[in-house]
């Protein structure tokens, strides 16, 4: 079939317009007609997302749920889960490694708890972040909403994992004596300023798993790297003592040691400013901004694309 | 002139339109890791990718008021025309224009088999874009349309204990639900039993009456000639033929050898 036939038979059989000899464009712009699909405005998107914010939290909270409802013990698993979780990591790094160096176990038990709950947060944001957009194109490409709902509501999940998480972080830090004080306070900075960088990371591999879905495949090896060079079973400064001292900062300032850091400085009374690095808060809110910016801007840059493919 | 815009205003325009799925990895028919290893090292256009033409330089206006059918054999791109004109699949080259949001009826990805049917009305009706009012107001009219609790309490039970037919029954009851500018339904009406499609039939009419512009995939003649005053016809991505219901029709029937 070539084209010269085709367009004859349209011609022949279309019923005659009123506005015949416009082009499609200029008929468009006659009666106000929009391109569809175009990418909004940053400003008109970012109102777009709040209309479906009860999209995005009934979204997080369906997927949390439908997680473990084929299971006997049902919901229970979520609090059961990071248990067994922190269980193992106790087993191998504190029993047979000793990777606790010289700190004692009413320390390192909470420090290491704390920590694989708070690099788990960002890691498992950013593995559902990179299948937001390319595990859901059945959705993307049935209904209309801003694409960010889906990682949003991805982290937002994760989020509501990690509050699961911190009944049990509270359980393991009484039984060790660590009792709630006044520093307990200093978790809710904590929690929110690394849900905005979560967020913001969750937006960006969302981007770049919904081009190259293989990511998925990837991001596994790239996360164990970073989680044991954060500093989630030993303490950096003092595992990186005879180090050159660049070393152990680079590695204090990464987002994920921050984070770790500050809950640990939150929950445990021991773990005090000597283990955490110069303007730690600084860090925290400097990463948060400029990823959950930067991850926004650059995921709505692709907005009219993904679906495609 | 403000007379003819009164009788003829446009609600969709496409304008040479193309579509292109990409698809990774079926490029050669080998799909052994070696394959595509050579794939990734042999640099090409673009390594290990297929692309598949769905829409092929389409162009037409549809009007206020129309009711359109879309037809052709299976594979001819009238499901992907569908997405293109509702914004959801990018177009390769040419535009779409639309006045106001097009939507497809059609929930089916938002909804989570794990999850009780009161929660996946819920939650379908927020991935539609309605508020969590408008969902309280109209939960009960969706869950007597769909008939599902006509046999006990199944609407508290997860979706994935429904029958097939049941699950299609809540699903269309969801999408229909909402109120639409330019509406597009794709072969919505085979679902459930006799009784269900005769009443989503009627919905479709209210549905039509409310909406600017009604487009309908469907195989069904006798419900395209029921519903529709307008038919496209596309194979293989392209227009074959666009006019009157009955005109296309029944060169389709020719075509087809009926």
């Amino acid at each position: 079939m070539s084209e010269t036939t085709h367009d004859a038979t349209v011609a022949v059989s279309a019923p005659a317009a009123p506005d015949e000899g416009l082009a499609a464009k200029e008929l468009a712009a006659k009666h106000g007609l929009s391109v569809s699909g175009a990418r909004p405005s940053l400003i008109e998107y970012v109102r777009q997302l709040w209309d479906r914010r009860h999209f995005i939290l009934a979204f997080s909270r369906a997927k949390l749920t439908a997680q473990y409802s084929q299971a006997k013990l049902g919901q229970l698993w979520q609090v059961a889960t990071p248990l067994l979780n922190a269980a193992v990591y106790f087993f191998i790094f504190g029993l047979l490694l000793e990777a606790d160096r010289g700190m004692s176990r009413e320390v390192y038990i909470p420090f290491l708890v704390t920590g694989v709950f708070v690099f788990t947060f960002t890691q498992s944001s950013v593995m559902a972040g990179v299948r937001a957009i390319s595990g859901n194109l059945g959705l993307v490409r049935a209904l209309h909403f801003p694409r960010a709902s889906l990682p949003i509501s991805f982290a937002l999940q994760q989020l509501q994992q990690l509050l699961f998480s911190m009944i049990v972080l509270f359980a393991v830090a009484v039984g060790f004596g660590h009792y709630p004080d006044l520093s307990w306070v200093l978790i809710v900075p904590a929690l929110v300023l690394q849900f905005c960088f979560n967020t913001g990371l969750a937006l960006i591999m969302a981007r770049a798993g919904a081009k190259t879905p293989d990511l998925a495949q990837l991001m596994p090896f790239v996360m164990r790297t970073w989680m044991y060079a954060s500093g989630v079973m030993f303490s950096i400064p003092i595992f990186l003592a005879d180090k050159p001292a660049w070393m152990a900062n680079v590695l204090q300032w990464n987002p994920a040691a921050i984070y770790m850091d500050l809950m640990r400085y939150a929950l445990i009374d021991e773990y005090d400013q000597k283990f955490l690095p110069d303007h730690v808060w600084a860090a925290a809110g400097g990463w948060a901004v400029l990823f959950a910016l930067g991850g926004f801007v650059y995921f709505w840059k692709a907005e009219e694309r993904y679906g495609r493919g | 002139m403000a007379e003819q815009q009164d009788a003829r205003i446009p609600t969709v325009i496409a304008d040479d339109l193309h579509i292109v799925y990409r698809v990774n990895g079926a490029k050669s028919g080998k799909g052994s890791a070696t394959a595509a290893l050579s794939r990734i090292l042999k640099r090409g256009e673009e390594r290990g990718v297929r692309k598949v033409h769905a829409v092929r330089g389409v162009s037409f206006v549809a009007y206020r008021g129309e009711a359109i059918g879309l037809i052709g054999s299976n594979g001819s791109g009238k499901s992907t025309l569908l997405r293109a004109i509702a914004g959801l699949l990018p177009a390769e080259q040419g535009k779409v224009y639309t006045d106001g949001q097009p939507s497809l009826l059609g929930v089916n990805a938002a909804l989570m088999n794990d999850l009780t049917g009161e929660r996946n009305v819920i939650l379908g009706g927020l991935a539609m874009g309605m508020s969590r009012e408008e969902i309280k107001e109209r939960y009960q009219d969706i869950v007597d349309f769909s008939g599902i609790n006509e046999k006990g309490d199944f609407i508290t039970l997860p979706m994935r204990t429904y029958s097939s037919g049941m699950a299609a029954r809540l699903r269309f009851s969801i999408a229909a639900a909402k109120d639409h500018d330019v509406l597009m339904i794709d072969e919505a009406l085979a679902t459930g039993d006799r009784k269900f499609q005769k009443r989503s039939e009627d919905r479709i009419r209210e549905l039509r009456k409310e909406a600017g512009t009604v487009f309908l995939v469907s195989h069904n003649n006798k419900s395209i000639r029921d519903t529709c005053n307008r038919v496209l016809w596309l194979e293989r991505g392209e227009l074959r033929m666009d006019g009157p219901t009955d005109e296309v029709l029944k060169e389709y029937e020719k075509f087809t050898g009926k």
